[in-house]
């Protein structure tokens, strides 16, 4: 009795809370409805959104899978054409992988995260939304392609020179190239928006020895997308490049190679492997405990193993290349590294086995489960199978056959879409006022198992006599038609499976606040009784399963006696805590729904549809309408301290509006910069390999280069440019008042980048180089693009900046926009003078 | 007579072929180099198999075992035998083991006085040259022919986009990569005729590109090599060479002995003694190569032939049957 009472005497806020306090977050988090859904940001809305749209591309994509193993069982067959099935192929891979996979895995993030970190919303409630409907809205006119013969059909990975114009005439490849570009950003947004969540949104005391498992395996998700994806933005940007001005990047005659492309698409392709897996395994590392009534055995270890594999997959890109004749040094190594990665894999299955062995009484059997089981199995097959093609002699064999494809579906079914089921059947409760059927959700689980295990166990077996990938038909003599036969049978089992998931989706998911609070009793903050709002109050975490270390946590949270049971500034906020200890350091001010970021979108995606069809003049009126979107909605996020500082709980008063390092907006910032530099690192790649490709395009004395005044020039503007910018800070006036020198100096500061950049581009074409005859002069072209395109957003937010100041909304405590401007503009001038180092520096060296 | 011989040998060998899994398969292990690979599959399917029931044992126990059973697999440390040592241990082993069957293949690349036959992957066939000693090369396509018992080098280019040269029975496969030459090295322990096929997608008829491999005894092989390297006869006075030089077959193709010179297709002047037709899609036949000349489009899609729908119904015959008399 004493204990209670003291526990009630420690607890941040006192009951009872003041009348309309909850009536008035109902108000503040009230999703919009009708036409005005579209607007909606709340991280439930949102995340579902998300999920069912990549859920409908996995539908999709298994329908192509179904329309390709009926072609595929019998020999000689000509249901579908040549032509069709190497569409078919292409968009099955491209849409699992970049339309249903990683967009998955980002929705969980979005629907998940806020929840266990029973933060209101994740930092940026518009940046997730924007790149929903940006992912829909590309994602949706991608895939139709298919219906009117314009799908691309050089396969996902798209190797040139099969994809260059030569050989791949028509807009087919175009709508890869900017389509998959597209989709791209969006998954970075999405991993910006995670890291910032994860590292800054922990309610207080969750300190990161406390995170639960999903938040690193999304962390390291959220970083891997950080470090790959720009390889693979910078490959499509020079072969869509490549294929409208004729740069030879990828052309052997013109100095190019091709391998750069498979160097660059597998630097990012493994990873996606591992960026898909983990997230998946997080998962499986929620649901086991949950099951097994027992806290995970193993959780540093867990922890370390999810790190470690983030970074191993790294290194061992160029497995997927053992066949290309490379130098057998390099194969050993990469061989090496490839069997290593499969220690943090196996460091997690012993982990799970342990918990299910360590279960209080028995482990539960139920759906969930049962998919996690499967995917135990299933995942085991895929990783022994995958160091099989580790060895390089046996992937010399093995290398572009059905054994690849058998062994991919097993690793990426069984690491992603089986642990995906799983968290369908256990979450859907924390979404949905029923739970999703037990019995149709078992019959799922056996079809779905069994008519795996039909299609592609023995698939490993046709490969290995002798059937390549990618052949929409083979000989009746092959003698490959009885196993394709087996496999076309189990790929419609799975197919049935997946349909009974469906029904009882459609039969039981009903989108509401909770009906069952936590039916599988389970630990983590997610659990906790929500409203739209998300958790009543915030609670103060003291172990890694709070709900059941901390008694009576849910009523406690759910009467407002944790932090922040109000809106103290009246509009929707959360509470950022540090990045390590988790504790409270200010209240974010929010933005709630809009249209911005949903014309944002739309002018986004049509500006890269349109500019693949090549209607250059109203791409460009869309690239403009939505910058003005952005615009719009970035005038809003700056919404300066006026309403703080405010009281939380436990005697936090806390600033509402903070800059510097402490703030979220920095460390986005900071993010961003480290995309821009994973972007120009790989870029750098390039340029060396090229060079140890082709040295012949290299100018041979440096007569031919610029004389050195010229990037001295550049590297002055750029360095002045950046100065300007760092006075122009310590120019910023007293709030309410205006100093002209601030917008001056920005403008400056804008102006000289433009300058240099222009400079350096303009001192390399007076020496007569061209970027379309020599992989060199396109390289020397390629680092003005990349210091262009960041200019050409300093100049942008410089003008933001300054019309900030003219509407007396920037000053010496609210100036997060020339705060982030200068970021960027620093991080410009950094990678530029690095550009001219080596642009200028290098050949002078060789 | 000894004619009728052979195409009967030819068409029992491709039933062979369909019969069992020698053809194309990596299990056959027909040379030194893929039969260490295939003892090396065998090994790594038996690991895989007790490794992969070893969990499913683990985890059954771990559900539904016995208390003191399970109690064994909760600690830390059946996570760092388990996750940790067991793999790290078992990997090393096979770690070696492969570079030792890596290092066991290299001794090839030394071997003297190999077989030297450059191949180019061409859109959606091949290119096949064999290079004699004394320097001059003889043209040919969509068919290998080696002599068993002695090393080969293969020199591997291509003429577009990237394809992959695999023949399962002899040797892993090993692209063909623009800009670059890659080379394989392999041995045919016995005579026997195996298949090959184009292993990277290499856009549209991917599917159909190809090929077969014939070991012959060096005897045999020095014999075919001479009849190879050796022109046809002129036959003016066949209508169906007549047709073939007048409309404009000899713009692509060469007929070494004719004035068909062209070098942008098959060079097919001994077609009629290769297995195939269209690079291994069709049987050789004077029906086939009608059915080829008058619908190639129906049966290899997108291949860069130009039509030919323009001959009678005789003309295609004489013409097909003048091609399979190239011997």
């Amino acid at each position: 009795m004493t204990k209670t009472t003291e526990e009630k005497a420690t607890l941040p806020n006192t009951l009872p809370r003041p009348e309309g306090e909850e009536e008035e977050l109902l108000r503040i988090w009230a999703a919009p409805t009708g036409w005005r859904w579209f607007t909606a940001v709340n991280n439930t809305t949102v995340g579902l959104l998300y999920l069912g749209a990549a859920f409908a591309f996995f539908v999709l994509a298994g329908l192509l899978a179904l329309v390709m193993r009926t072609q595929l069982a019998v020999p000689e067959n000509d249901l579908v054409s040549q032509d069709l099935y190497n569409q078919l192929f292409t968009m099955h891979g491209t849409t699992m992988m970049f339309l249903f996979a990683v967009p998955a895995m980002e929705a969980l993030g979005v629907l998940l995260l806020p929840q266990m970190l029973a933060a209101r919303d994740l930092p940026f409630p518009r940046l997730s939304a924007f790149a929903v409907w940006a992912y829909i809205i590309g994602g949706a006119v991608f895939f139709s392609t298919i219906f009117y013969d314009l799908a691309p059909k050089g396969g996902w990975f798209m190797y040139p020179p099969l994809t260059l114009t030569e050989y791949s005439p028509g807009d087919n490849a175009d709508f890869w190239l900017l389509g998959i570009g597209f989709i791209e950003i969006s998954a970075i947004a999405g991993a910006i928006e995670i890291i910032v969540g994860i590292l800054r949104n922990r309610p207080p005391g969750m300190s990161l020895d406390k995170l639960p498992i999903f938040g690193w395996a999304m962390l390291v998700f959220a970083g891997m997308i950080v470090v790959a994806f720009p390889a693979v933005i910078l490959a499509t940007m020079y072969l869509e490049i490549e294929r409208s001005f004729g740069w030879p990047f990828f052309t052997a005659a013109g100095g190019g190679d091709p391998l750069l492309w498979q160097h660059l698409f597998w630097f990012f392709g493994h990873p996606e492997v591992y960026i898909i897996f983990l997230p998946a395994a997080g998962l499986v590392s929620m649901i086991v405990p949950t099951m097994a009534r027992t806290p995970l055995v193993g959780y540093k270890l867990i922890v370390v193993a999810l790190i470690a594999t983030g970074f191993f997959s790294f290194g061992l890109w160029v497995h997927h290349m053992f066949t290309t004749g490379i130098p057998s040094l390099s194969l050993a190594f990469f061989s090496a590294t490839s069997m290593a990665v499969a220690v943090p894999s196996g460091i997690q299955v012993f982990s799970w086995i342990a918990t299910i062995a360590s279960a209080k009484g028995r482990f539960q059997l139920n759906t969930p489960s049962f998919f996690v089981l499967g995917m135990l199995f299933i995942f085991t097959v895929g990783g022994l199978t995958g160091v099989m093609v580790a060895m390089v002699p046996f992937d010399w064999q093995a290398h572009d056959t059905y054994f690849i494809v058998a062994h991919l579906h097993y690793v990426l079914v069984g690491g992603m879409v089986f642990p995906l089921f799983a968290t369908f059947y256990y979450w859907a409760p924390m979404v949905s006022t029923r739970m999703l059927s037990e019995r149709l959700g078992k019959w799922s689980f056996w079809l779905i198992f069994i008519g795996f295990n039909v299609a592609f166990f023995h698939m490993h077996i046709t490969g290995l006599i002798g059937m390549p990938r990618r052949v929409w038909t083979y000989s009746e003599a092959s003698g490959w038609g009885p196993y394709n036969f087996v496999s076309t049978v189990g790929a419609y089992i799975i197919g049935a499976g997946v349909l009974v998931f469906i029904i009882d989706v459609m039969r039981n998911f009903r989108v509401g606040e909770g009906c069952v609070s936590n039916p599988w009793q389970a630990g983590t903050l997610e659990w906790l009784p929500t409203d739209v709002y998300s958790t009543r109050s915030i609670p103060h975490v003291t172990s890694r399963e709070p709900l059941w270390e901390q008694p009576n946590l849910a009523e406690q949270v759910e009467a407002g006696e944790h932090y922040l049971p109000n809106a103290p500034t009246g509009g929707r906020e959360t509470i950022v805590t540090s990045a390590i200890e988790a504790k409270p350091q200010y209240v974010i001010q929010m933005l709630g729904p809009s249209w911005t970021h949903f014309i944002a979108a739309v002018f986004t995606a049509a500006c890269f549809l349109l500019l693949t069809i090549k209607v250059v003049i109203p791409a460009l009126v869309c690239a403009v309408l939505a910058i003005v979107s952005f615009l719009v909605w970035a005038w809003e996020l700056d919404k300066g301290p006026d309403k703080g500082p405010v009281d939380i709980g436990a005697g936090f008063k806390l600033p509402v509006y903070v800059t510097g390092p402490v703030g979220h907006g920095w460390w986005a910032m900071v993010i961003l910069m480290l995309v821009a530099g994973s972007l120009y690192f790989a870029y750098l790649f390039s340029y060396l390999y090229i060079w140890t490709v082709s040295p012949g395009v290299w100018p041979s004395d440096a007569k031919s280069l610029p004389s050195l005044q010229w990037p001295a020039l550049s590297a002055l503007l750029f360095i002045a440019g950046a100065a300007f910018f760092a006075v122009a800070k310590r120019t910023l006036p007293e709030p309410g008042k205006k100093h002209l020198l601030t917008p001056l100096l920005v403008l400056l500061g804008a102006l000289s980048s433009v300058l240099a950049v222009y400079l350096e581009i303009w001192c390399h074409w007076q020496t007569g180089l061209s970027p379309a005859k020599s992989s060199y002069g396109a390289l020397v072209y390629m680092a003005g693009v990349l210091n262009g395109q960041l200019v050409f957003a300093v100049l942008i937010m410089s003008l933001f900046v300054i019309a900030r100041h003219f509407t007396g909304k920037l000053d010496r405590v609210r100036f997060a926009s020339l705060e982030n401007t200068n970021l960027l503009a620093y991080y410009t001038v950094a990678q530029a003078l690095t550009g001219l180092l080596i642009i200028h520096g290098f050949p002078r060296m060789i | 007579m000894s004619h009728a011989i052979k195409k009967m040998f030819c068409a029992v060998a491709l039933l062979v072929i369909a019969g069992c899994d020698g053809g194309q398969s990596a299990f056959s292990g027909l040379g030194p180099v893929s039969s260490r690979i295939t003892l090396l599959i065998w090994i790594m399917f038996i690991g895989a198999a007790l490794i992969t029931a070893l969990i499913c044992v683990l985890t059954l126990i771990s559900i539904a075992g016995p208390a003191n059973w399970r109690h064994k697999l909760t600690g830390k440390k059946s996570i760092v035998l388990g996750g940790i040592v067991f793999p790290i241990v078992t990997l090393t082993a096979l770690l070696i083991y492969g570079f030792l069957v890596l290092k066991a293949g290299g001794t090839l690349v030394q071997a003297e006085n190999p077989v030297h036959i450059s191949v180019v992957g061409e859109q959606w066939w091949w290119r096949v040259i064999y290079r004699h000693d004394d320097g001059h090369t003889t043209e040919s396509a969509n068919e290998l022919r080696i002599p068993a018992g002695r090393p080969i080098e293969i020199e591997l280019s291509t003429a577009d986009v990237i394809h992959s040269f695999w023949i399962p029975a002899y040797a892993g496969k090993v692209d063909m990569i623009p800009g670059r030459i890659n080379t394989l090295h392999f041995m045919a322990d016995k005579p026997g005729i195996v298949r090959g096929q184009c292993a990277e997608y290499c856009g549209g008829a991917h599917a159909l590109m190809s090929f077969y491999t014939v070991a012959m005894m060096p005897s045999d092989y020095e014999a075919w090599l001479a009849k190879e390297r050796a022109n046809t006869k002129p036959a003016l006075e066949n209508q169906g060479e007549q047709l073939f030089l007048s409309s404009g077959c000899g713009g692509c193709h060469t007929v070494r002995g004719t004035q068909a010179d062209g070098k942008i297709g098959p060079d097919l002047t001994h077609v009629g003694s290769r297995l195939s037709l269209g690079a291994g899609i069709l049987p050789n036949t004077t029906e086939s190569f009608a059915k080829w000349i008058s619908q190639h489009q129906t049966v290899k899609p997108e291949n860069l032939m130009p039509p030919f729908d323009i001959f009678s119904e005789s003309e295609l015959q004489s013409l097909s049957v003048y091609l399979n008399s190239l011997e």
